[in-house]
């Protein structure tokens, strides 16, 4: 007997394949499961009877022949829902004797984008089931979107129910042509059509002799003999340090899965972010050295000079740089039930980094139905667009379509931990499209560390005021310009030395590139907040009327100008008085002509906690009721 | 070299080795006190091996925790005494004492008892002693249907109680490892291999495995059809009577009296694959503790065994 030695002839055989991820997309009742049930079933069936060649007595159970209902076989997403089970995302496996296979299975309903979106992340390939009776319907379209959002470059559209339509050859070119009409905007490189009937097993594993007219590959055959490892990129070498492994004095590697491109040993690599420069001594994988590594292996590489290096830094070729920068613009997939806050400094994780970032805008959200563009404000579960995000430290990327691996990132929500989104880099921006951020911890710490020669007693004793800054928020039209300019005349009358900075005067020179977008907005409220700390910190006294509608921007501009300082007064006034007190703007956001209008197309959020509140009265009263707020906190005048 | 398919592809185990470690490392980084949770069946001894050369030539940053139910077969106890040993692994043992000194045991108490208390408490009282942030457990997905959805990287509670609603999105290479202090996170790092790639990689690393896992004449009781080893003297008596030597092995490894044996001819990895390739019956099929109740694995899931 030589059993032993076929067993072994078989597993190094099955040693020697390779790995093809797949994603299986259709609507319910296209057949998605009979389909699986069939690639996994049929699949182990011929595998096996390969294998009982060499079997004595075979105890296996055979399952030829009969009727099965290989839908039942799974798991069945159907039975989930029925039982009220999250509905997710399922991994399956199986192999033939030339290639292994993950497949992730995902629910094809619009609710489900987001676990579509995570099986997609994953997948080489992407099977899309059509039901031959229905053709190219809506949820085609979506799927081959998210199919081509997240990059993938093969898909196979699988026009299933053939045995339905009489395996009729002018029914499924119809189909493939319809198919085609509307991919031609999406880009996916390699598209095949396969009809079938996984009812029937028809050009699933095996041929069918009912479509004669067919000539390309089965399902199966197709999948074991598409070519995927030119998809890796193999060009740009990207190295993110993940780990550095230190275990003695005389030995530092640096640890991580080669993202894309090649390493060979003795290469001149640079180290960013510090720019450093050295020669690659070895590189170690998980079966010992070799000389030269490529993705995704996960190696340890060791350079001949000491440079120091941590987690979250790249190795790569000097002259194949990503990019580093601050700000890009990204497809993003909102995945959280919990709505997007535009205010939330989100973390977010991109290779080995984390840092924080903000989401500065919303370019557009795409309707994953009819691919239309539209206006958004915020991102709720499952929906998709472009935004320009800033983080606090710049990131080392590349354009997503050009690398996963360093174009890929997601935003985890500061209280939850949940991953609120998840995004695809498109690029960086052109400098001139750069948004607002507005706090931004590093500069912050320069600012702070400026030290002048003369001590604030000095100032104080010099002006006989504390520099503060006295900010009024309120609705457009609400008067609170004329407090101001009232505050302004009676401080200076008392011999106060005092600035008033107000919106119009500001925009039209400091922040005049600026618009009223809520991203721009706070770009300028950022800089009037700087001015307003440099005044202070001189000692003068600042009247600062702005409408800065939310807590949140509002807070930042508390912590920009150091909290003491800041003083928030409320003039209170219904939108009604606004409107009537000042029409202009409020008719042309009306009449569409003008948009981002607190009050009225934007969030106003009256402030929860302010020093004091007026509403429209008499102003003359209102200066007077502040001059003895300042006196009382001992502002001015100084005791 | 057969690891690689051409100049710059690599075979599916490499593939799922490149993953693992990666997953391995990730961990190690981003938290402050992981373990590995180590039952000495195969799927850990893969799991072993991989951390081991995660971090090669150093040494593993985190312990290997096993939690002793105190019934487990005296040949996996030598076994990890053993190995540790030999590989210079920090070995942590833990068990839930006031449970034993109460005696619980699978023939005085049953098994759902006993591998609640034994088990289950014992784990979680663990975790909480040592209070690990992070546990690597070798579970996979293909090892049954109610795990083919579970997440590499999936989030326990402060109860360390597993909410299937309160899962986070997988994608990419990208691991949400943020945790609020008491929560932790169960990694899985060879989520993605099957049986067979688990006796593949021990056959092509030579991992060492208790020999349990091979075919060999044990003396063998057949309770209600399920075959237990006499393994030590707290087996009844009347039961020890009935015992007769059968030449069986084990495919999975557990506490003597819940674990059943096979009978079987297969006493190296090329016969147990070939017979595991030809018996088409679910590898956990002879884990007793599975028959107790409908989904036990999902109950057990969500009360943190896993
Ligand atoms: N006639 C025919 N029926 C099919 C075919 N594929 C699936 N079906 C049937 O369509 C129904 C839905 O199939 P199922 O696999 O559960 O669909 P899913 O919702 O996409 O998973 C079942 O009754 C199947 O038997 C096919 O190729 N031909």
């Amino acid at each position: 007997m030589n059993t032993n030695l076929d067993i072994n002839h078989f597993l190094d055989q099955d040693q020697k394949k390779d790995l093809l991820r797949l994603l299986t997309a259709g609507s319910v009742d296209d057949g998605k499961s009979t389909l699986i049930g069939r690639l996994l079933f049929d699949s182990k069936k011929i595998y096996e009877d390969q294998l009982s060649a060499l079997e004595r007595d075979s105890k296996r159970m055979g399952h030829a022949g009969e009727a099965i209902d290989y839908a039942l076989l799974l798991d069945g997403l159907k039975a989930e829902r029925e039982q009220g089970i999250t509905i997710d995302v399922a991994y399956r496996y199986f192999s033939t004797s030339k290639r292994k296979f993950i497949i992730a299975d995902t629910p094809g309903h619009e609710q489900y984008t987001r676990n579509m979106v995570t099986g997609a992340s994953t997948a080489n390939l992407a099977i899309i089931l059509i039901d031959a009776r229905k053709g190219v319907i809506t949820q085609t379209k979506r799927h081959t979107f998210l199919v081509s959002l997240l990059g993938i470059k093969h898909v196979v559209v699988a026009v299933n129910k053939m045995d339905l339509m009489e395996y009729s050859e002018s029914t499924f070119n119809t189909i493939c042509a319809d198919y085609k009409s509307f991919t031609t905007t999406l880009s996916i490189p390699d598209i095949t059509f396969i009809p079938l009937s996984a009812l029937k097993g028809e050009n699933v594993v095996e041929n069918s002799a009912n479509m004669p007219w067919y000539h390309g590959k089965c399902l199966l055959e197709f999948l074991e003999s598409v070519h995927v490892v030119s998809d890796r990129n193999f060009e740009d070498f990207r190295f993110p340090v993940q780990y550095v492994l230190r275990p003695s004095l005389d030995f530092r590697g640096f640890s991580g899965k080669i993202a894309s491109g090649i390493v060979r040993k003795g290469d001149e690599l640079m180290v960013l972010p510090s720019r450093k420069k050295s020669i690659v001594t070895e590189i170690i994988t998980a079966n010992g050295t070799t000389d030269y590594a490529f993705p995704p292996q996960a190696v340890t590489i060791t350079l001949k000079d000491e440079i120091d290096i941590s987690r979250g830094d790249m190795l790569v070729h000097p002259d194949n740089q990503p990019r580093f920068e601050r700000q890009f613009e990204a497809m993003l997939v909102w995945m959280d039930e919990k709505k997007m806050d535009p205010n939330t400094q989100f973390f977010i994780k991109h290779s080995a980094n984390t840092s924080r970032a903000r989401i500065d805008g919303i370019k557009y959200r795409v309707d994953v139905n009819t691919l239309q563009q539209s206006d958004c404000k915020a991102f709720s579960l499952n929906e998709i667009g472009r935004v320009v995000i800033t983080t606090n430290k710049p990131l080392f990327f590349d354009p997503y379509h050009k690398n996963h691996s360093t174009g890929a990132f997601i935003l985890i929500d500061p209280i939850t931990h949940n991953t609120a989104a998840v995004g695809m880099i498109i690029d960086k921006l052109n400098t001139n499209d750069i948004p607002s951020r507005i706090t931004d911890p590093e500069t912050r710490r320069m600012i702070d560390s400026g030290q002048s020669l003369i001590g604030r007693d000095e100032l104080e004793k010099r002006y006989q005021q504390k520099g503060v800054t006295i900010w009024i928020t309120g609705l457009h039209g609400s008067g609170k310009n004329v407090l101001a300019y009232n505050l302004e005349r009676r401080l200076f009358d008392s011999g106060a030395t005092v600035v008033l900075l107000e919106g119009s005067t500001v925009r039209a020179g400091l922040s005049r590139e600026l618009d009223y977008s809520p991203a721009d907005r706070a770009e300028h409220l950022r800089r009037v907040a700087h001015v307003c700390k440099m005044l202070n910190d001189q000692g003068i006294i600042v009247v600062a009327s702005f409408i800065s509608p939310t807590e949140s921007i509002r807070q930042q501009i508390s912590e920009i100008i150091g909290n003491e300082r800041f003083h928030l007064i409320l003039m209170r006034a219904g939108l009604d008085y606004c409107r009537t007190n000042k029409p202009e703007l409020y008719l042309k956001v009306e009449k569409g002509e003008l948009r981002h209008l607190p009050g009225v197309d934007e969030a106003y959020e009256m402030p929860e906690s302010p020093q004091l509140t007026f509403d429209v009265t008499e102003k003359q009263a209102d200066v007077e009721v502040l001059m003895a707020y300042l006196a009382g906190q001992n502002i001015f005048p100084l005791e | 070299m057969a690891d690689q398919l051409n100049n710059y592809s690599i075979n599916n185990l490499r593939e799922l080795e490149a993953e693992a470690i990666y997953i391995i490392r990730e961990v190690a980084s981003e938290f402050e006190k992981p373990v590995m949770l180590y039952s000495i069946g195969k799927d850990s001894s893969v799991m072993v091996r991989l951390a081991e050369k995660a971090f090669y030539p150093g040494k593993v940053p985190f312990p290997l925790m096993h939690i002793d139910s105190k019934w487990k077969f005296q040949e996996m106890i030598e076994f990890r005494e053993k190995y540790t040993k030999d590989n210079n692994w920090d070995l942590i043992v833990e068990h839930n004492i006031e449970g034993f000194e109460a005696g619980i045991g699978p023939f005085t108490h049953g098994s759902k008892v006993h591998t609640d208390v034994m088990k289950t408490q014992a784990l979680l009282q663990a975790l909480d002693k040592h209070r690990f942030d992070a546990a690597f457990g070798g579970a996979r997905r293909d090892e049954e249907k109610s795990r083919a959805k579970e997440r590499i990287f999936s989030f326990r509670d402060k109860f360390h109680q597993w909410d299937p609603k309160n899962q986070r999105p997988e994608l990419w290479d990208i691991y949400n490892t943020r945790v609020h202090k008491g929560e932790s996170i169960r990694v899985f790092p060879i989520s993605n291999w099957t049986e067979l790639d688990i006796w593949q990689y021990i056959r092509l690393e030579k991992i060492p495995i208790v020999p349990l896992y091979f075919a060999k004449k044990r003396p063998i009781v057949d309770i209600d059809g399920n075959l237990i080893m006499v393994d030590d003297d707290r087996m009844p008596a009347e039961l020890v009577a009935k015992a007769q030597m059968r030449m069986v092995r084990f495919r999975t490894l557990g506490c003597y009296p819940l674990t059943g044996a096979i009978e079987s001819e297969a006493d190296t990895i090329e016969k147990i694959v070939e017979e595991m390739m030809t018996v088409t019956k679910s590898e956990r099929t002879t884990r007793v503790i599975d028959f107790d109740q409908e989904g036990s694995m999902e109950q057990k899931k969500r009360e943190g065994y896993f």
